[in-house]
């Protein structure tokens, strides 16, 4: 049995299922008198690509920075196969698996790709070279970079070395993708992987979703473009004023019935509303 | 929103017959003046050793002999040993989008240190020494730790700490210069780095002006081959994609400042051989000059972009263009009027190689 069956049929009855992979329950998060999470949950099942969406400022961005531990809930549990975690700073998340390709991709403009696809967690040459001198191995990771990159079809890059800053906005976003890819053990988490792409890049960013699902990684993926939500999600999260109001299946729902949940102008189907 | 509401799972299908060259690249020739931008954003350290190669030819032409001779080239790099060492740390915290205004101070305090307490209070010179460079470790982590954890403007926090390690050179030195023969007789590996050696044809090079370029060379590799230096840039780049990256930019900012505290009483051992004695005094021009080195040596303000190697020949064009318009005979003013010239060129320089990727 595939993995893409797998996801399908953990789709059909998401609370009978196994475990969620990822999930968060009662999450609170305020700025002042703003109310960014208000008792919001989020279930993540393994294999699937879960959308989440959302009107601006409902609260979606904190959400999943919360998952990915750029910012501590006020309250609120979040769970990683089953255990509870408590992540201080992304790095913890990332050590525990989790990646996230941020919207402003968190690339370094002066780097090269090859820096910046292994930053923060840079190869060292074996030996006292590395171990003593601290020294970097610059070929290895420009190998693995440019194999990185071929897997994606981003080869058209021409040179490994070349600073990020002079890439068009599809190749950034290539590189942030590779990297997340690349690293990413439990779950990737995609914030608006498509806003600043064309066409043909999207499409191949859409491609390699798919590709990383198939290769058994869930995937959280938001974004606005109900186009591709609806193409490449199992099930869509729907946020609403700081809270989870909905979780839908695409099969069974249209975009318009998708967007009228969000703003408001629908009823969430019962049926979903107790999922949460 | 409601676009997409009104589109479908099949709004796609409409783009097949459609351009899809989107994201394709501008393919006609660019200009001479656009090559030239791009060429200087990937060799940025171009345009100093261009200024540097200029500045020589001019010079030999205008002074003659007198300044194109071993003895006198040789004598400008002396010039420049304690800027050049103090450039290095400048840049380290400059790369960080920083700015380190106590670099004079800490200097000269720790040299005051190493010098009191070796001649004046008996302590055998290797430990004394060894507290001068932990004065210079411990004044620029105080400076890291303010930077970075309480998060003050690195402007701000280096403009106090100038004034406070000031009055300790006061406090600890009572005023008082510690003599040339006293150190010699006393303390002399504190000297150590005034030994001269002749390199034939009138050249002289110094200990200190072969430290510089070791510590140089030192510097050069952790910024280039080790993580912490790649840390460094990408946190002086743009420190929220730096930290949302992974990287602790907090430890990586206070690393910065006490690595550049520990450079600058390694300067303070150049200094003393230098000048032979320990003089409360000095510290003054010595930032600025370090500032003006690293920003001649391409380095830029905002962060995120620079080398050693700029720095090293931005603290040698400037010695030069002293020492040149001296012997050429233009009175003293005209040499600061060429030197905040070069800075200006230098910064705006900069502003417009930076616009390249926007």
């Amino acid at each position: 049995m595939s993995l893409d069956q797998t996801a399908a049929s953990l789709t059909a009855t998401p609370i009978a299922g196994p475990q969620p992979i990822l999930s968060a329950h009662n999450l609170q998060k305020r700025y002042g008198k703003v109310v960014a999470l208000d008792h919001a949950d989020f279930d993540l099942y393994p294999g699937e690509i879960l959308a989440v969406i959302g009107d601006n400022g409902a609260g979606k961005s904190t959400l999943i920075k919360t998952l990915c531990g750029a910012v501590i809930p006020d309250a609120g549990t979040i769970k990683l196969d089953g255990s509870p975690i408590a992540f201080k700073s992304p790095m913890e998340a990332r050590l525990a698996g989790i990646e996230t390709v941020y919207q402003n991709l968190a690339l370094s403009p002066a780097l090269s790709i090859a820096d910046n696809l292994f930053l923060g967690r840079e190869m060292r040459k074996k030996g006292p070279l590395g171990d003593i001198f601290r020294l970097l191995d610059r070929s290895g990771m420009n190998r693995i970079a440019r194999e990185k990159l071929t897997e994606l079809g981003l080869m058209t890059i021409q040179n490994i070395g070349q600073s990020v800053e002079t890439l068009s906005g599809g190749q950034r976003q290539g590189v942030a993708v590779a990297r997340a890819a690349a690293f990413g053990s439990r779950v990737v988490i995609m914030d608006e992987p498509t806003a600043a792409l064309g066409v043909k890049e999207s499409r191949r960013v859409l491609e390699l979703m798919l590709d990383v699902k198939r290769r058994g990684l869930p995937i959280v993926l938001i974004s606005h473009n109900m186009p591709h939500v609806f193409e490449v999600a199992d099930r869509i999260h729907i946020h609403r004023l700081g809270r989870r109001i909905a979780v839908i299946n695409p099969k069974d729902h249209t975009m318009s019935d998708a967007v009228a949940i969000m703003t408001g102008a629908m009823e969430p189907p019962a049926q979903a509303a107790s999922a949460s | 929103m409601s676009d997409d509401a009104a589109g479908s799972a099949t709004a796609e299908h409409g783009l097949t017959g459609a351009a899809q060259t989107v994201a394709s690249f501008d393919t006609e020739r660019p200009g001479l003046i656009r090559r030239i931008q791009a060429f200087l954003h990937t060799y940025p350290t171009a345009i100093p050793f261009i200024v540097l190669i200029v500045g020589i030819a001019i010079f030999s032409f205008a002074a003659g002999s007198k300044f194109f001779a071993p003895f006198n080239l040789s004598l400008v790099l002396q010039q420049v040993t304690i800027i050049g060492v103090l450039g290095i740390a400048q840049t380290l915290i400059i790369l960080t989008a920083g700015i380190d205004l106590s670099v004079g101070a800490i200097m000269i305090l720790s040299s005051i240190v190493m010098g009191r307490l070796s001649v004046v209070a008996g302590v055998p010179v290797e430990i004394a020494f060894v507290m001068g460079l932990a004065t210079g470790v411990l004044c620029g982590f105080i400076n890291g730790v303010l930077v970075a954890r309480i998060k003050l403007p690195p402007f701000i926090v280096t403009l106090g700490t100038w004034s406070i390690y000031g009055s300790m050179i006061i406090f600890i030195s009572n005023s008082e210069t510690i003599r040339s023969q006293d150190i010699a007789a006393i303390a002399p590996m504190l000297q150590w780095m005034g030994a001269r050696v002749a390199l034939g044809g009138g050249a002289i090079l110094t200990i200190g002006s072969m430290v510089m370029l070791l510590i140089a060379a030192g510097v050069w590799y952790v910024l280039n081959r080790t993580a912490f230096g790649r840390h460094i840039y990408a946190t002086g780049d743009d420190p929220e994609s730096a930290r949302l990256a992974g990287i602790n930019t907090t430890w990586t900012l206070i690393g910065v400042y006490t690595l550049a505290g520990l450079i600058c009483a390694l300067a303070s051992w150049v200094l003393i051989g230098r000048v032979g004695a320990v003089s409360p005094l000095g510290s003054q021009t010595a930032n600025l000059d370090s500032i003006t080195a690293v920003v001649i040596g391409g380095t830029s303000l905002f962060g995120g972009r620079g080398s050693i190697v700029g720095t090293l020949l931005g603290a040698l064009i400037v010695g030069m263009f002293r020492n040149g318009l001296a012997l050429s005979g233009v009175d003293v003013l005209w040499q600061e009027f060429a030197v905040g010239a070069l800075i200006i060129i230098a910064v705006t320089t900069d502003q417009w190689i930076r616009r390249i990727s926007a």
